[in-house]
C-alpha cells in the first residue's frame, strides 16, 4: 500500500486499487449472497455500510418530531391560558368583555376599557399608517428610481427591527412632548369640534400610541403590500398602458384593482401586530382604565394592562383575569393572523415566496 | 469489472401515468449500451430505474425484475446499496456547489464514512485522471469549488465522483447535452476509454453519438422497447419499421 | 393636432385632459410625500438616538452595575451579560427546534396537507403577540418552579425564534436545486446525511441568515421577559434565579423619574440597536450577494 511503488501508468481503475491495497478478506468470512464481482478494497467497503435505513428512519422521526413541537408549544399556550383564566371565564362569564368596571381592591373585573383602547389606538394607528403604507409601496414598486430602491427598502426593513422599547423610550422623550407642545393644540384649534381632539392635552394618551402604533406597523404593511403590488402580472400593467393610461391610471386600474385582495390582508395583519403591540404602548397610552371620546386622554390597552399588573396581581381571580385578557388577545390575533395570510396567499399564489 | 444488467418485464409509473411497460432487455457486461428515442418516450425513466433513482420522485413505482450481476436490485437490497454499485451521470452538470474539486470527487465516500486520507488522495487523483480531468485541475484541487469549472469540466468532474466510488455500472442520462461540441468530444472519448471496465448505459438523443460510443443500441417509443440489437445493425438494417422511420429522421 | 392627441395619454377633452393629467402629477406627489413621511420618523429616532446614545455612552457602561436610586453614574454590564445568556439559551431552544422544522417542511413535507398545517401554525405561532407568551411560559415553566428564572426568560425567547427560522430554512433549501439532492443521491449516501452534508450546507449562509433574522429580532423583546427573566439588578449566572436583560433595563430606566437613569436607557437602546442593525445589513448583503452563489 505504498503509493511510491505504483506504476505511473494506471492500468485499470479497479485492479490497479485491489492489488496496492490490503488484501480483501477471503471469500469464506463474507456473506453468500455476495457478488463475486466485489474486489476492490473500496467495494469492500462500501458494501459493508449497510442500508442506513435504520438511521434514516431516525432522522425523518426527528424532524417529524421538531415540526410537530410546533403544534405543541401553540397547544400548550392555548391550554395554559384556558387553564389559568378558569376562575375569572366561571365567573364572569362572556360580561367579562363589555363590563367595564376594573377595580382590584373590590374583586370587580370588566375588560371593556381595555378592549376599547385596543382598538382605538389601533385603528387610529391604521388610519395614520395606510396611506403612508401604501403610498411608499407604490412609490418603491412603480415610482422609485432603482438607485434610491434599495437604501429606503433597507431602510424601512430597520424601521421593522428597532425593538419596542426603544420606539417606546422616544415616544416618551421626543414624540409625546412634540404632540403636547405643537400636534395637538393645532389638532384642537382645528378639529377640536369633533370632540375627538378635545379635553386636557398630557401629551401621553390614546392619540401618542396611535401615532407610535403608526410607526410601528408601517413597515409590516408596506412590505407586504410591496410584496402583492409585484406579484401582479407585467401584462396587466402593459394592458391597461396599451389603452392610453397615465402612470397613476395604470397604477390604479392595473395594479392596485388586481392587488387589493392582498393589500387588505397585509392591512389586516399590520392590525394584527397592532393590537398585540406592548412595550411602546404602555409607555405613552397612559394607564388609566377609561373610556374617553377625546383621543387627547388617557386610556389602557390589553396588551398594557397585562404588562403593568401581572406581576402585581395578588389573588387569583386578579391574576385569571388578566390572564383570560390574554387568552382573548391570542384568540383575537389567530383570527386576523389566518385572515391575512389568506388574503395574502390569494393574491402571491404562484409568485416565488419571499422572506417578509 | 463491470457486470450484466438483465431486465424483465418492467413497469414504470408517474403517479397513475405509466411511463414504462414491459420492458425485456440484457445489457453485456463491460460494453456500452446506447438508448435512443424521441423525448419523452420513457429512456431517461428506464436507466433510472436501474439504480432505483426512479422512486426518489413522490409518485414514481416501478414493477418487474431487475437484476445487475446476480442480484435481484428491488428485492435483495436496499436503494442506497444499490446506488453506491449503479452510479449515475446527469444531463446537466451538477457537482456540489460548496465543496472544492477534491471534496466533490471524495464525497461519494467521505459522505458514506470513508476515512482514510491516503487513499482518498490516491482515489481523488485515479478518479480524475480517469475523467480525463486531472491535468487542468490538479494544481487547485482543494482551492477551487466544483462549480468554478466549466460545463464541460464540471461534467467530467461529475463522472470522477460517479468513478470513485468505483462502480461496477455507469449509467449516463445523457450526459452531453448541456455542452458544447468540444466538450462532447472528451466526454465521448471518455465513454470510450471507460467502457473497458465498466458497464455503461448511456442515454442520448443524439444517434451519431449512439453510433460512436455504443456496441449496442436500443430504441424506445412511447414507452416501450422497440428494439436493440448491435449498433451497426440498428443504423443500417434496422429490424423494425419504425426504429428505421425514426433514425431516418421520417419520424415526428 | 389630431395625431397628437392619439398618441398622447391625456386623450379626450381639454377639461378631461387637463384633470388626469393633475390626478397623475397629484398621485406621484401623494407618493413621494408618503414616502418622506415613513423615512423622517425613522431617521428622526436614529439621529436622536445617536446624539443621546452616544453621549451617555462610556466605559462604565460596559463595566458596571446599575448604582441604587440616587447615585449618579453605573452602567448594564450585568444586563448585557443577562441578555447574552438569555439569547444562548434562546438559540439552544430555537435554531435546531427552527432548523429541524424547516428541513421536514423542505425535504419530507413537501407540498402535502401536514406540511402546511405546520406552515400555518409557525405562521400564528409568530403572530402570538409577545406579551401572551410572557404570560405562557410564566404559566408553564415560572408557577411550577415557584420562582422567575433565566432558564424560563430564555426558553420565551427560544419559541419566539421558532417560526422565523422554520420559514427561512425552509424557503433556503427550496432555493436548493433538485440536482444537488439526485448528485447526493446517486451517489447512495443515505439520505439523512444528504440532507445535513449537502442540502443544508449548499443552504447554509441562507439558514445562518435566517437564525441571525430571529436572533436581532429577540434580542430586543421586552414583554416576554417581563414575567420570566423578570430583571436583576445585581450580577446573576444563576440559571434558576431571575436575571437582568438589555431591553428590560431600558423600560425600567426609561419610565424611571430619574435622569441619569434616563441617560442609561439612551445608552442601552443605542448598544441594543447598532447591534441589531449590524444583523440585519449583515443578513441583507447575504441575501443580495445570492444565497447559492455557484449553484447551478
Amino acid at each position: 500500500m505504498d503509493s511510491k511503488t505504483q506504476q505511473s501508468r494506471i492500468p485499470s481503475f479497479s485492479e490497479s486499487l485491489s492489488q496496492t491495497a490490503v488484501q480483501a478478506p477471503d471469500s469464506a468470512t463474507a456473506p453468500e449472497n455476495r457478488d463475486p464481482v466485489v474486489a476492490s478494497p473500496i467495494r469492500e467497503f462500501l458494501a459493508g455500510r449497510g442500508s442506513s435505513a435504520f438511521a434514516d428512519r431516525w432522522f425523518r422521526g426527528l424532524m417529524v418530531a421538531c415540526a410537530l413541537s410546533i403544534f405543541a408549544i401553540v397547544g400548550l399556550i392555548a391550554t395554559e391560558l384556558v387553564l389559568r383564566s378558569e376562575l375569572s371565564l366561571k365567573k364572569f362569564g362572556v360580561g367579562f368583555f363589555f363590563h367595564s368596571g376594573w377595580d382590584p381592591v373590590a374583586g370587580n373585573y370588566g375588560a371593556w376599557p381595555f378592549i376599547y383602547g385596543t382598538l382605538v389606538s389601533s385603528l387610529v394607528a391604521l388610519v395614520i399608517a395606510v396611506p403612508l403604507a401604501v403610498g411608499l409601496a407604490i412609490f418603491l414598486t412603480e415610482m422609485c428610481p432603482r438607485w434610491l430602491r434599495s437604501p429606503l427598502a433597507f431602510l424601512t426593513e430597520l424601521l421593522a427591527a428597532i425593538p419596542s422599547v426603544v420606539y417606546g423610550l422616544w415616544a416618551v422623550f421626543v414624540l409625546v412632548p412634540l404632540l403636547r407642545e405643537h400636534v395637538n393644540p393645532v389638532l384642537a384649534k382645528a378639529l377640536g369640534w369633533t370632540t375627538l381632539f378635545s379635553g386636557p392635552n398630557y401629551g401621553i394618551g390614546m392619540l401618542a400610541a396611535g401615532v407610535i402604533l403608526a410607526i410601528m406597523i408601517l413597515p409590516i404593511i408596506s412590505s407586504l403590500t410591496r410584496e402583492v403590488m409585484s406579484a401582479v402580472p407585467h401584462m396587466q400593467r402593459e394592458a391597461v398602458l396599451a389603452l392610453g393610461a397615465t402612470r397613476w391610471e395604470m397604477i390604479r386600474m392595473g395594479v392596485l384593482r388586481n392587488a387589493r385582495i392582498g393589500i387588505v390582508g397585509s392591512i389586516i395583519l399590520g392590525l394584527g401586530r397592532a393590537l398585540g403591540e406592548t412595550m411602546a404602548v404602555t409607555m405613552v397610552i397612559g394607564n388609566r382604565p377609561e373610556i374617553a371620546k377625546s383621543l387627547f386622554a388617557p386610556g389602557y390597552s390589553m396588551a398594557s394592562v397585562i404588562a403593568n399588573e401581572f406581576s402585581e396581581a395578588s389573588d387569583d381571580l386578579y391574576l385569571s383575569a388578566l390572564i383570560e385578557i390574554g387568552l382573548a388577545l391570542f384568540l383575537v390575533t389567530i383570527v386576523v393572523n389566518a385572515l391575512a395570510r389568506v388574503l395574502v396567499w390569494a393574491v402571491t399564489r404562484g409568485a416565488p415566496a419571499r422572506a417578509v | 469489472m463491470g457486470v450484466g444488467i438483465e431486465v424483465t418485464e418492467l413497469d414504470a409509473w408517474y403517479g397513475t401515468h405509466q411511463t414504462l411497460f414491459k420492458i425485456n432487455l440484457n445489457v453485456p457486461a463491460n460494453q456500452a449500451t446506447a438508448l435512443i428515442g424521441p423525448s419523452g418516450c420513457g429512456k431517461s425513466t428506464f436507466v433510472r430505474c436501474l439504480n432505483r433513482m426512479h422512486e426518489t420522485a413522490a409518485a414514481g413505482r416501478v414493477a418487474g425484475t431487475v437484476r445487475i450481476g446476480n442480484l435481484d436490485i428491488y428485492r435483495d437490497a436496499a436503494p442506497v446499496e444499490i446506488r453506491r454499485r449503479v452510479g449515475m451521470v446527469f444531463q446537466r452538470p451538477n457537482p456540489f456547489p460548496t465543496m472544492s474539486i477534491y471534496d466533490n470527487v471524495a464525497s461519494g465516500l467521505k459522505l458514506n464514512g470513508f476515512r482514510n486520507r491516503r487513499m482518498l488522495d490516491e482515489i481523488v487523483e485515479k478518479s480524475l485522471r480517469h475523467a480525463a480531468l486531472w491535468d487542468e485541475v490538479k494544481d487547485d484541487l482543494r482551492k477551487k469549488s466544483g462549480a468554478s469549472l466549466s460545463g464541460g469540466q464540471q461534467q467530467r468532474l461529475c463522472i470522477a465522483r460517479a468513478l470513485a466510488v468505483d462502480p461496477e455500472v455507469l449509467l449516463m442520462d445523457e450526459p452531453a447535452s448541456a455542452l458544447d461540441p468540444v466538450s462532447t468530444a472528451k466526454i465521448e472519448d471518455l465513454i470510450f476509454e471507460l467502457k473497458s471496465q465498466y458497464t455503461i448505459v448511456i442515454v442520448t438523443h443524439n444517434m451519431q453519438q449512439a453510433a460512436r460510443v455504443a456496441e449496442r443500441t436500443g430504441f424506445f417509443l412511447s414507452g416501450k422497447l422497440v428494439e436493440i440489437d448491435a449498433t451497426h445493425k440498428i443504423f443500417t438494417n434496422p429490424g423494425d419499421k419504425r426504429t428505421e422511420d425514426y433514425i431516418t429522421g421520417r419520424f415526428g | 393636432m389630431a395625431e397628437q392627441v392619439a398618441i398622447s395619454p391625456y386623450a379626450g377633452s381639454n377639461g378631461n385632459r387637463m384633470r388626469r393629467a393633475v390626478a397623475n402629477h397629484m398621485a406621484t406627489a401623494l407618493a413621494i410625500i408618503s414616502t418622506l413621511l415613513v423615512v423622517a420618523p425613522l431617521v428622526a429616532i436614529f439621529v436622536y438616538l445617536i446624539y443621546k446614545g452616544a453621549s451617555s455612552l462610556n466605559f462604565a457602561f460596559f463595566t458596571q452595575i446599575p448604582k441604587p436610586v440616587g447615585e449618579v453614574g453605573g452602567g448594564m454590564a450585568n444586563a448585557i451579560y443577562g441578555s447574552a445568556i438569555l439569547l444562548g439559551i434562546g438559540s439552544l431552544v430555537g435554531v435546531p427546534v427552527g432548523i429541524a422544522s424547516g428541513i421536514f417542511l423542505a425535504e419530507f413535507g413537501r407540498g402535502g396537507r401536514f406540511a402546511n398545517l405546520v406552515r400555518f401554525t409557525a405562521d400564528v405561532l409568530n403572530g402570538v403577540p409577545s406579551i401572551v407568551m410572557g404570560i405562557s411560559v410564566y404559566s408553564l415553566i415560572v408557577l411550577p418552579q415557584k420562582h422567575f428564572s433565566a432558564l424560563s426568560g430564555g426558553v420565551a425567547l427560544g419559541i419566539m425564534m421558532i417560526p422565523t427560522i422554520t420559514r427561512t430554512t425552509e424557503e433556503m433549501l427550496l432555493m436548493v436545486p433538485n440536482s444537488v439532492r439526485e448528485a447526493a443521491l446517486g451517489l447512495g449516501v443515505p439520505n439523512w446525511r444528504s440532507v445535513l452534508s449537502i442540502t443544508l450546507k449548499t443552504a447554509s449562509p441562507g439558514v445562518i441568515t435566517g437564525c441571525m433574522l430571529a436572533f436581532a429580532r429577540v434580542a430586543g423583546e421586552t414583554a416576554p421577559l417581563l414575567f420570566t427573566a423578570f430583571g436583576n439588578n445585581f450580577w446573576s449566572s444563576n440559571l434558576t434565579q431571575p436575571i437582568a436583560a438589555l431591553p428590560l433595563q431600558i423600560y425600567v430606566y426609561a419610565i424611571s423619574p430619574y435622569d441619569d437613569w434616563h441617560r442609561l436607557a439612551w445608552a442601552g437602546s443605542l448598544v441594543l440597536i447598532v447591534l441589531i442593525v449590524v444583523a440585519v445589513a449583515l443578513v441583507r448583503f447575504v441575501t443580495s450577494r445570492g444565497i447559492l452563489k455557484g449553484a447551478n
